[in-house]
Parts: structure tokens; C-alpha cells; sequence
């Protein structure tokens, strides 16, 4: 009964607290402008399928795709064993699918044990590839501190997660052993658990341990589940609509500004009247570009809190290959820390507090802005169809049409643009030259 | 031969309507190197008797620069402007050289306005081969050679065209060999994203150079591209390795042009 009490408060508070942060990133999100990601539903359901449930682009790099894909399936499919755990804790039963499903509960559990084995051989090889191999990818210095951490951290709770597991079932497995009862011939547990603990000669202490496997197994699930919200691996969950709401455009074309649309109109209109209201008067002009997180969309806030910061971008950007400060991986992480920031200022101070802090210039510098090439490498390398290059495009923008602030060759070629229409000094009449010449 | 170059103006003059409009880019007009391709693909064109026409005076950069250095002002007048003229004219359809004009053409007129069905000239070439209006020799100045073909960012994955300029190469009866990055996977070369106009900021290799290394791995004796300024940054690049006398970029235009001895 006092389990019963106990698990029933620990899953509400778990459960609650979660909501509580969901809730508080959702209102983060929103913070951003909005823009239209609604129609085509077949096909955003299409994309979402392919590249988050079938984890389509992971596969580019096949290694690390097999082992992710091991972690992916086991979590998922432990996921059967969580409702049972939760019916048991609720009303105090013990393996309660067990005599109902009987045979298929006996494969499912090994099923999900097979798949938890392999998940913790992937978890020890990702750990390596961190700690002793140091691939070059998650040991760049954006990383550095508290990101390095967090993935350790995660990939650790995973391990000792599984290890509950097995703790459970394998003391589970010795005790029926003991009892003089039939194995329920769990693939993994019924070899590794009389072999851990068939040294226990007492069907209590087997009992205590397969509890201790019980509650720390849904202990973790509960803490896991609340650490999300303040990892970079909430992209098990964001993932999904991040995918749903990916820009189904050509990759190539930038987004149109219509405030802009609007001026260049009045501008080429002889017949205009300079003195109008704007037809949407109640409007507050917006700024230009973007100088802070509540500058871009709500996709690109989403974008930065689904990234779990694998560096596939960065490793493909052509500026960060040839050691230009630019990491499109960074624009990410620093979107997401600065809008946790604005977020908790709004909640604590109200909407209109001003921590005299942005984007760009406090985390993301114009010397990162300057050095893409727009070549869409890490838009096409992110397996969660993250688009950096709108946040960079969209900060440039600021620095120009705002600031005036531009690499000065750059001031020239927009002159030339005006001037005569070509990026260049060449005048405008020379432009069929290449006609009659040889 | 003298080429046969038509404006849009002198053919309404005539009453006449071209089937396509060549939009030539201002590297294409101002660039000694990139001339050389918007004539092998003129020089195509007349031999296939395509009735065609070009703007001439009246083109003006598409803003492509503009809008990505992030100046939406200068690129939608220009943007404006152009679709004027061009929709002055009736164009429905348009080819061009340059994957930086086609993007824009495609992609970013069409909200403004100026809504045309634009094609690579990659593309065009290869409709022209496959529905017989131009053919190549077999053993052609190409045969067997070693070829790679650089993607131009706004052409691959920008646009996802891929395999128009590959199937080119494999006409010639060239040996296509693919770098280690390529397709979705390809290396800028460096130029994109107004890069051309600016010096690059500081690091430790230019991209350029990074990208001519992937291309000399191949042993290709030409790198072939799609893209006046993939082209200039390939070419640099070659001259940075001292590579110039061994391997040639050319863009798939001049291959085409040069086994058809136009």
C-alpha cells in the first residue's frame, strides 16, 4: 500500500514537473515571429516519417547511424515494459502482462533485452568515441564545459538505466530458480542472473535486489525524463515536430521579406503617395534581420532546442573545414542558451525587461556571420533537418539594412549593384560586349 | 564562326518571340573567363537552331549578392526591376549558366512576381542531346579521359539537380570520377554567399584550396564545373597547387561545345 502511495506521488511529480518544463520551452518557442509551416500535411507527415522515425539522414554515416539506431530502437521499445512497471507500482502487482501474455510476454521481454544489450554495447562505443578516441567532431571547443558534459552525463544515465534492468530481471530469474520454479527464459537475464547472483542463497535478499532493480529502473525513467528539458538530448522528443515543420522549399531559396516588398513597391510606384497609412496600420514595424532570439521564427527557436549538438554541420560547414570561426553547430547552441535567457528574464522580470544582452554580439559574433558561404551543407547534413543558415542570413540582415555594417568590399559591390547593375565596375552598356568579341 | 547572338528588343522588333531567353549573368557578361562559357553555350545554341534571345543592355545583376550579403533592399529593386523587363517581354522560359542567377530566377522572382519555368543550361544541353537536336561522335577529344565533376552548391543541393551535368560528362565518353565529397556531400568551393566580393575571414586554409585538393585526389585531368564562379575558384586553385599545366576546368558548356568541334 505504501509503495503503492509512494509511486503513484513520485510518478505525478515526475510526470508534473516534466509538464511544468515543457510547457515553460513551448512559451519560449512562441517568443519567435511567426511564419507559415501549416499546409502540405501529406507531406510534412511524409517527411517526418522518413527522417525521424526512419532516421533517414542518419545513415549518410552508417557507423554511428547502426549503433544510434540500436539506443533509438531499445528506448522505444522499453517503453512496452514502462506500462507494465506503472501498472505494477500503481496497484501493487507483480509482472502483471505476464500470465496474460504468457509465451509472447517471454519474447517480448527478452525482445527488449536484446535490444538493451545492444544498446549498451552502443553506449560504451559512444562514450569511447568521446572520451578516448576524441572524434574531432564532439570534442570541438564549443563543446567545452557543460555541452561535454551533458552528452556523458546522458550516455552514463543510459548505462546504469539498462543496468536496472538486468539487476531486476536477472535477480527475478534467480529467485524462480531458487523457488524451484521453471525460468521464465528471458534471453539475457536467465544466463547473467544466476550468474551474478546465484551465489544469494535466500529468496528474500533476491527479492530485495530485484526491488532495488525496480524502483531504480523507474527512478531513472522519471530523472531521464526530467533532464531533458535541460539537455541537449531533448531531440528524442523534438525531433518529431521539428520534422514535421521542416521548410519544404527548395533549399536554395531564402525567405521573402515583405516589409520590404512593401517599401520597394512604393518606391517604383510614380503614382505613390509617400504620406499614406500603411493599409496594416495596427503593425508595430518590425525590425530588420534579426539582432536577438525573439527576432527569428518560432521554427528557428524550435530548431535550437531540437539540436542535440552531433556536429554533423560543423564537420561539413567549408569555413569551419578551413579553421574560419563559423560553426554552424555553435549558432545552434548559442540560439538556445540565449532564448533559455530571455525566457527566464521575461518569467521573472515581465515582457518587457531588457537584460541589454543579444544574439548577435554577445554569443554569436559578425565574424562568425561574415564567414558562410550559404552553401547549405549543415542544413543538408542535419538528421533532424535543423536550418542554421536562415539564423545566419537572418543576422546579416540586421548588420546591413540596420547597422550599415558590412566587410567593406562588400559596401562596394551592393554600390555596384546600384550603380550599374552588376557587382562590379563595369557600366551597364558593356554587357553585350562578349557578343562581338573573340 | 561568328555567333548569332539576338536580343530580346531587335526580335519584338521583328515581331518575333524566342522560345527562350539565354539570361547571361553579369559574370557571364563582364568576367574574361566566364565569357568564354556564355559563348560555348551560344555557340550550342546556334548549332542546334534554338530560337533564342538574350537581354543584353537591359539585364541586370538578379540581386543574388544583394540578398545574400543581406541587403533584401538592393536585391528586390533589383529583383523588381528585372521582372519588369522580363515580364515586359512575355518570357516564359528561361536558361542560364549560372547556378547563382538560376536560384534566384527559380526560386525567389516567383513571390515578386515573376514567375518563369528556368532551367541550367547543363539541362538544356542534355535535352537537346536526348531528343536527338544535337549528337556527339563517339571518340571524341574526351574519350577516356579522366574526369570530376565539382556540384555547384546552388545547382546540388540548393536545387537538387545532380545528375543532368553527369550524364553530359558520360556522353563525352569521358571516365566520370566522383570526389570524395560529392552530390549532397560536395564542398563548396568557396564563392557562394557573396564570399566572391570579399576577402574570406581568417582561418587556416582558403576553401578553395581545400576543395582543388578533393579534385586532385581524383587524378582527373579535368575538373569540370556548372558555375562561373566555381569555375574562377577552381581555377585558382589548380594555379595554387602549380597544377595548371596538368589539370584544366572547364565548365560542361565548353566540353560540350569543344567534342562537338563548334
Amino acid at each position: 500500500m505504501i509503495s503503492s502511495i509512494l509511486f503513484g506521488l513520485l510518478f505525478i511529480g515526475g510526470f508534473g514537473f516534466f509538464t511544468y518544463n515543457i510547457l515553460k520551452i513551448r512559451s519560449n518557442v512562441l517568443l519567435g515571429r511567426d511564419v507559415d509551416r501549416k499546409g502540405n500535411r501529406a507531406e510534412r507527415w511524409k517527411t517526418m516519417a522518413l527522417v525521424a522515425l526512419g532516421q533517414k539522414k542518419m545513415f549518410s554515416r552508417p557507423i554511428p547511424a547502426l549503433l544510434h539506431l540500436a539506443l533509438y530502437v531499445a528506448f522505444i521499445i522499453t517503453q512496452i515494459e514502462l506500462v507494465e512497471i506503472i501498472i505494477d507500482g500503481l496497484f501493487n502487482q507483480h509482472r502483471f502482462f505476464h500470465e496474460s501474455l504468457g509465451g509472447f510476454y517471454t519474447f517480448m521481454i527478452s525482445f527488449i533485452e536484446i535490444l538493451s544489450f545492444l544498446a549498451l554495447v552502443a553506449t560504451v562505443i559512444f562514450l569511447s568515441r568521446r572520451n578516448l578516441l576524441k572524434l574531432p567532431r564532439l570534442n570541438m571547443k564549443e563543446l567545452a564545459g557543460w555541452p561535454k558534459k551533458d552528452a556523458n552525463l546522458i550516455l552514463i544515465m543510459e548505462i546504469v538505466l539498462v543496468s536496472f534492468i538486468f539487476t531486476m530481471n536477472g535477480a527475478d530469474e534467480t529467485a524462480q530458480l531458487l523457488k524451484g520454479n521453471e525460468s521464465y527464459g528471458f534471453s539475457i537475464s536467465s544466463a547473467i542472473g544466476p550468474l551474478f547472483f546465484g551465489g544469494i542463497n535466500s529468496i528474500e535478499t533476491l527479492h530485495v535486489i530485484e526491488q532495488i532493480g525496480w524502483w531504480g529502473h523507474f527512478f531513472m525513467v522519471l530523472l531521464f525524463l526530467n533532464y531533458l528539458p535541460y539537455s541537449k538530448h531533448f531531440h528524442i522528443l523534438l525531433a518529431f515536430p521539428n520534422t514535421y515543420f521542416s521548410n519544404l522549399n527548395k533549399k536554395g531559396k531564402l525567405t521573402n521579406m515583405e516589409s520590404v516588398t512593401a517599401e520597394v513597391k512604393l518606391m517604383m510606384d510614380p503614382a505613390a503617395d509617400p504620406y499614406a497609412v500603411p493599409v496594416d496600420a495596427s503593425s508595430e514595424p518590425q525590425r530588420f534581420g534579426a539582432k536577438d532570439v525573439t527576432d527569428l521564427t518560432w521554427k528557428n527557436l524550435l530548431d535550437a532546442y531540437t539540436c542535440t549538438e552531433c556536429g554533423r554541420c560543423t564537420s561539413s560547414c567549408p569555413a569551419n573545414i578551413t579553421g574560419k570561426k563559423l560553426s554552424p553547430r555553435k549558432i545552434m547552441m548559442d540560439t538556445r542558451d540565449r532564448l533559455t535567457e530571455v525566457g527566464d528574464n521575461i518569467r521573472k522580470h515581465g515582457k518587457d525587461f531588457s537584460d541589454g544582452k543579444s544574439l548577435l554580439g554577445d554569443y554569436i559574433t559578425e565574424e562568425e556571420v561574415w564567414a558562410c558561404t550559404s552553401c547549405n551543407a549543415c542544413v543538408q547534413e542535419c538528421p533532424v533537418n535543423i536550418d542554421p543558415l536562415s539564423i545566419i542570413i537572418d543576422l546579416r540582415r540586421f548588420l546591413v539594412m540596420e547597422e550599415s555594417k558590412m566587410p567593406t568590399e562588400l559596401t562596394g559591390m551592393l554600390t555596384n549593384i546600384e550603380n550599374n547593375g552588376a557587382p562590379w565596375q563595369f557600366s551597364p552598356n558593356d554587357r553585350l560586349n562578349w557578343a562581338n568579341e573573340d | 564562326m561568328s555567333l548569332n547572338v539576338p536580343t530580346m528588343a531587335s526580335m519584338m522588333a521583328q515581331g518575333e518571340t524566342p522560345d527562350v531567353l539565354f539570361w547571361v549573368g553579369c559574370s557571364g557578361s563582364f568576367d574574361d573567363r566566364a565569357k568564354k562559357i556564355t559563348k560555348a553555350v551560344v555557340k550550342i545554341l546556334n548549332n542546334c537552331n534554338v530560337k533564342f534571345a538574350v537581354l543584353g543592355t537591359e539585364e541586370s545583376c538578379t540581386g543574388d549578392p544583394a540578398k545574400r550579403a543581406g541587403n533584401e533592399f538592393t536585391f528586390q529593386m533589383q529583383a523588381m526591376m528585372n521582372i519588369q523587363v522580363l515580364n515586359g517581354y512575355d518570357v516564359k522560359k528561361i536558361v542560364t549558366a549560372c547556378p547563382h542567377c538560376f536560384n534566384t530566377l527559380k526560386n525567389e522572382y516567383p513571390e515578386l512576381g515573376g514567375v518563369y519555368e528556368v532551367i541550367h543550361h547543363t539541362q538544356l544541353i542534355q535535352d537537346l542531346i536526348n531528343t536527338g537536336k544535337m549528337s556527339l561522335k563517339d571518340g571524341g577529344i574526351y574519350k577516356g579521359k579522366k574526369i570530376t565533376f565539382h556540384d555547384p552548391c546552388y545547382l546540388g543541393r540548393a536545387n537538387d539537380v545532380y545528375e543532368a551535368p553527369r550524364e553530359l560528362i558520360e556522353k563525352l565518353d569521358a571516365e566520370l570520377v566522383e570526389m570524395k565529397r560529392c552530390k549532397t556531400n560536395g564542398l563548396c568551393c568557396g564563392a557562394g554567399g557573396a564570399q566572391m566580393f570579399k576577402e574570406a575571414e581568417k582561418g587556416n586554409k582558403e576553401i578553395n584550396v581545400e576543395r582543388t585538393e578533393d579534385a586532385l585526389e581524383t587524378n582527373a585531368e579535368i575538373i569540370a564545373t556548372g558555375c562561373p564562379f566555381c569555375n574562377t575558384m577552381m581555377t585558382d586553385g589548380v594555379k595554387n597547387f602549380n597544377k595548371e599545366n596538368s589539370i584544366q576546368v572547364l565548365d560542361i558548356a565548353e566540353l560540350i561545345a569543344n567534342a562537338a568541334e563548334l
